[in-house]
């Protein structure tokens, strides 16, 4: 397969069909999670991503007379920790003292600030080189400055923790002194910036400094998207339709409008599907507080036009994805022949995996402060693209982009939602027709849950053949789940290459006769990415199933498993089929079967893999390379007598490549098991009539604490070589949590669990 | 009218009755630590002390808090160093942080009656608050952690 020249091919055409932008010297911007314009040859990593990267310290870094340093994060952080770990990275490298460092947030500006997607688990290793050097080149500025000032040569003096200091003489002079001198000289080449041997990092790798945002968030300061307050504000809440491409046929507003505090009802036309980024069809309270906005909300009388969904219903849609699953579908990867050597086997199994539908349910809702202002719009949200809800308020408003700012707050989680900034464009329509005020428009938990844009839902359909001994001799996986390119193309059916390369096209398994195949599936709600996104059907349905043949082989399934991966090689993503590769190099980030090997022998050890447990008790092992990264999750699960499941031990094991903030790996790596947890156990959107059922934490259920592991542990694998590619982290944790929590169940009770969550399958 | 000592603070409001204490800390006296998680008292992130106890403000009226000493994060210590956040900050207990002042807020509390809690007791009292982040190993180690700074106090949280 040639590089990556088909998703290009695939996502142009989306994007010019789809996409007005082109703000950007005719760049075509896809929000979330790929590049888009065709290259010739690809560009890969952050040079890849729409508008690149900078590689200017003077864009991002500041020092006053005092010697504090504010750096400018480009990146939002929903939690995974980019403002820390940026910030270190390049306080490294300018030799600069924690204490001193002082984070701001960039507004929404790609042309200046280049690429600020934060999606994809790709912040940290796409930057960690530009951070450097940043850091590196604003550190040779100032020592420049300091030897101007005493006379000598630059060669004679260095920085040593916030100052530099000529050793000859004695002499320093602290970043505070230096910094209106440094800041008038130009910046170094980016190239010619000498970085630290990583042997003299202060900050790199050492997991010494605390979070940015530490103080204000555990003494309620901080300030996220929904805590914006400007004078003036008004508070809203929108009505929307609840099937996805309904429109509003009448509505009657009278009895909101009685309601104390209600200010003005507005109506949102929806954009019909494909949806894009852009609000469906809705009516917008607007009020003095968001408590008289719900309650207008609630007064208001609407009559609906359900539109073409309105029979969507979760349970005929399983059948109908079933039986896509179960007939031939596109092929999108083969090798030998499958079918043959399926016929020819000895014993022939066959396993079917359901994952539904999950919303991301970030506790903080969407929300957004929007103000219009002289012709200029103004944002303050909680948005993973900046760049995304600037040019959706500007094609939505009528505004051009230069008059249109959105500033970036801290998110109260992500997870995917909030790449999607319809509801920002929402607080501009109603700002518009309150003449300009500023709006806060808030979700509700019940908009998240019920209008959000869900993770997609899934029939795996697996079939292997093993030969006399055991061995795995051919292996075919369909996946049946409608696509995100649902989202920006009317009828799309098949999986998007980031979505076949997450787990499907790219199974590492040395089998001689394989087939891979995704059949068609209709989307009948807004799809979107949930945190490792189609990396969970995946992985859930190709780690389960192959404990499934340990099983039927009478072997242990993780020597089975690694007798699957086979020998430690790398694999080139494109000769498997994966043009996609995450965006990466694939001569940089070749499929390493010896790295995901080694994570799960790590796990295994690390939890006494094959120790006898306690009746009731299993051991379950899953791992899975994604986000260019390797992960092996090692639990142990108790069931008891009424089926009432306990997760006492878990072992993860990680390999990123270098580790710039060990603690911030451990804590998405605890984070990633407590989420995979919950929709591997409780959580389910489930459909009736085109319309969510759940409403809440009550119907949609999450880990609570009292269900939470007792004992995590976290073991970082490798990373001692710091010239070699960084992977992701914020989600390459989730995937391998379902096979490995229900591989465990499998070795305590013998019940196979094929169908998510598992809610009270293991009673009676 | 309703009567309030919010944060020490003596306040007399004009307000619906039947708003939810959550939408006057939040909209109006902008005490945004309190967070809007659920509004069903399913999620916990809306935690403040009416009269020391824990309750979640989004389902506690405004009516039935006439009167009440309320206490939000904001007015949890007067330097933000009460042991529960010392212990928070130095196991880098947050991820977004959205849901840590309901935590900690529950978590005040639970220290107030059970000074030396056992995991199931942290766990008894924490199970109503949500963190989607997943941080609740960490946060069951913090609350320990400042238990033992509470008893002990100089002697620090082990890290």
């Amino acid at each position: 397969m040639k590089p990556t020249r088909t998703l290009f091919a695939e996502i142009e055409n989306i994007s010019r069909r789809n996409f007005v932008m082109g703000a950007a010297a005719g760049a075509l911007v896809l929000a979330a999670g790929f590049p888009v314009k065709a290259e010739k040859p690809p560009k890969f990593a952050g040079d890849g991503m729409p508008n690149g990267l900078r590689d200017d310290p003077k864009l991002v870094l500041s020092i006053d007379g005092d010697g504090i340093v504010t750096f400018t994060c480009i990146r939002s952080d929903m939690g995974q920790g980019v403002r820390t770990g940026l910030a270190l990275i390049i306080a490294d490298e300018l030799e600069a003292d924690w204490a001193k460092i002082k984070v701001i947030q960039a507004e929404g500006d790609e042309v200046r600030y280049g690429n600020q997607d934060t999606d994809g688990s790709r912040s940290t290793r796409h930057h960690f080189m530009v951070m450097r050097r940043m850091g590196g080149a604003a550190r040779d500025m100032l020592a420049a400055a300091a030897a101007a000032e005493w006379g000598v040569p630059a060669s004679e003096v260095k920085a040593v923790n916030h100052e530099i200091v000529h050793e000859k003489s004695g002499r320093k002079l602290g970043y505070g002194a230096l910094a209106k001198a440094a800041a008038a000289l130009p910046a170094p080449a980016p190239e010619s910036v000498k970085l630290k041997s990583p042997a003299d990092f202060r900050y790199i790798g050492k997991g010494k400094t605390n979070l940015v945002d530490g103080f204000d968030i555990t003494t309620g300061k901080a300030q996220y998207g929904i805590d914006t307050r400007l004078d003036g504000m008004v508070y809203a809440v929108v009505a929307r339709t609840p099937v996805y491409g309904g429109t509003v046929k009448s509505y009657d507003a009278a009895a909101t409008l009685k309601v104390p505090g209600v200010l003005k009802v507005v109506p949102i036309e929806g954009t019909p599907p494909p949806s894009e980024f852009m609000p469906v069809a809705g009516i917008a309270v607007v009020a003095k507080n968001t408590w008289a906005a719900i309650k207008g909300r609630e007064a208001l009388k609407i009559e609906w036009d359900a539109g073409p969904n309105a029979s969507y219903s979760s349970d005929s849609y399983r059948t109908t994805l079933e039986t896509a699953a179960r007939k031939p579908g596109k092929v999108v990867r083969t090798q030998g022949d499958a079918e043959g050597a399926l016929k020819k086997a000895a014993k022939r199994l066959d396993a079917e995996y359901y994952v539904p539908h999950l919303a991301q349910a970030p506790m903080e809702p969407p929300a957004a402060v929007v103000r219009i202002k002289d012709g200029k719009c103004e944002a303050w949200t909680c948005v993973q693209s900046p760049q995304a809800a600037r040019d959706r308020l500007s094609k939505r408003l009528g505004i051009t982009p230069e008059n249109v700012k959105v500033n970036v707050t801290l998110l109260g989680g992500g997870f995917g939602r909030k790449s999607k900034p319809d509801y920002v464009v929402e607080a501009g329509l109603v700002s518009q027709a309150m003449d300009g005020l500023p709006v806060k428009l808030t979700w509700t938990r019940e908009d998240d849950l019920q209008q959000g844009y869900l993770h997609t839902v899934s029939v795996e359909r697996l079939e292997a053949g093993l030969d006399k001994s055991g061995k795995t001799v051919g292996w075919l996986h369909r996946s049946a789940a409608p696509t995100i390119g649902s989202i920006f193309v009317a009828g799309a059916k098949n999986e998007l290459p980031f979505e076949l390369g997450m787990g499907l096209v790219n199974t590492p398994f040395d089998i001689a006769d394989a087939q891979f195949e995704n059949p068609e599936a209709d989307a009948h709600a807004r799809i979107g990415w949930f945190r490792s996104v189609s990396n969970i059907p995946h992985a859930f349905a190709a780690q389960s199933f192959v404990a499934e043949l340990a099983a039927a082989a009478g072997r242990d399934p993780k020597d089975y498993l690694l007798e699957l991966i086979g020998p430690a090689r790398k694999i080139d993503p494109y000769s498997i089929g994966d043009s996609w590769n995450h965006g990466e190099d694939p001569s940089l980030y070749p499929l390493d079967t010896g790295r995901l090997r080694g994570v799960i022998e790590r796990a295994a050890s690390e939890i006494g893999w094959g120790r006898s447990v306690a009746k009731g008790r299993g051991l379950g092992i899953a791992g899975h390379y994604s986000f260019v990264t390797y992960v092996a999750v090692a639990a142990e699960v108790e069931v008891g007598a009424n089926g009432a499941l306990s997760i006492p031990r878990v072992d993860i094991a990680v390999d990123c490549g270098p580790q710039v903030n060990p603690d911030r790996i451990r804590a998405q790596m605890e984070g990633a098991f407590i989420m995979g947890q919950g929709l591997t156990t409780l959580s389910a959107i489930t459909f009736k009539n085109g319309a969510v059922e759940q409403s809440n934490f009550d119907g949609y259920e999450v880990t609570r604490i009292d269900a939470a592991p007792t004992d995590i542990r976290v073991h970082l694998v490798g990373g001692q070589d710091w010239n070699a590619p960084l992977g992701g982290v914020g989600e390459p944790g989730v995937p391998p949590v379902a096979p490995a929590i229900c591989n465990a169940i499998f070795a305590a009770t013998g019940k196979r669990i094929r169908s998510l969550p598992i809610g009270n399958q293991l009673k009676a | 009218m309703v009567q309030l000592i919010v944060n020490g603070k003596k306040l007399e409001v004009e307000a619906d009755r039947d708003m939810p204490l959550l939408w006057l800390l939040r909209d109006e006296l902008g005490l945004t630590g309190t967070k809007f998680g659920c509004g069903q008292a399913l999620c916990g992130a809306c935690t403040v002390h009416v009269n020391g106890s824990a309750v979640r403000s989004c389902q506690t009226s405004l009516g039935d808090a006439d009167g009440a000493t309320v206490t939000t994060i904001e007015g949890l210590s007067p330097d933000g160093n009460h042991p529960l956040q010392v212990a928070w900050r130095a196991l880098n207990v947050p991820q977004c942080g959205y849901c840590q002042a309901g935590q900690i807020m529950q978590a005040a509390a639970l220290l107030t009656e059970t000074p030396d809690p056992s995991d199931d007791q942290i766990n008894q009292v924490m199970s109503g608050n949500i963190c989607r982040c997943g941080t609740y190993p960490r946060i069951r180690a913090a609350i320990k952690d400042a238990a033992k700074n509470i008893k002990s106090p100089g002697k620090g949280a082990a890290l």
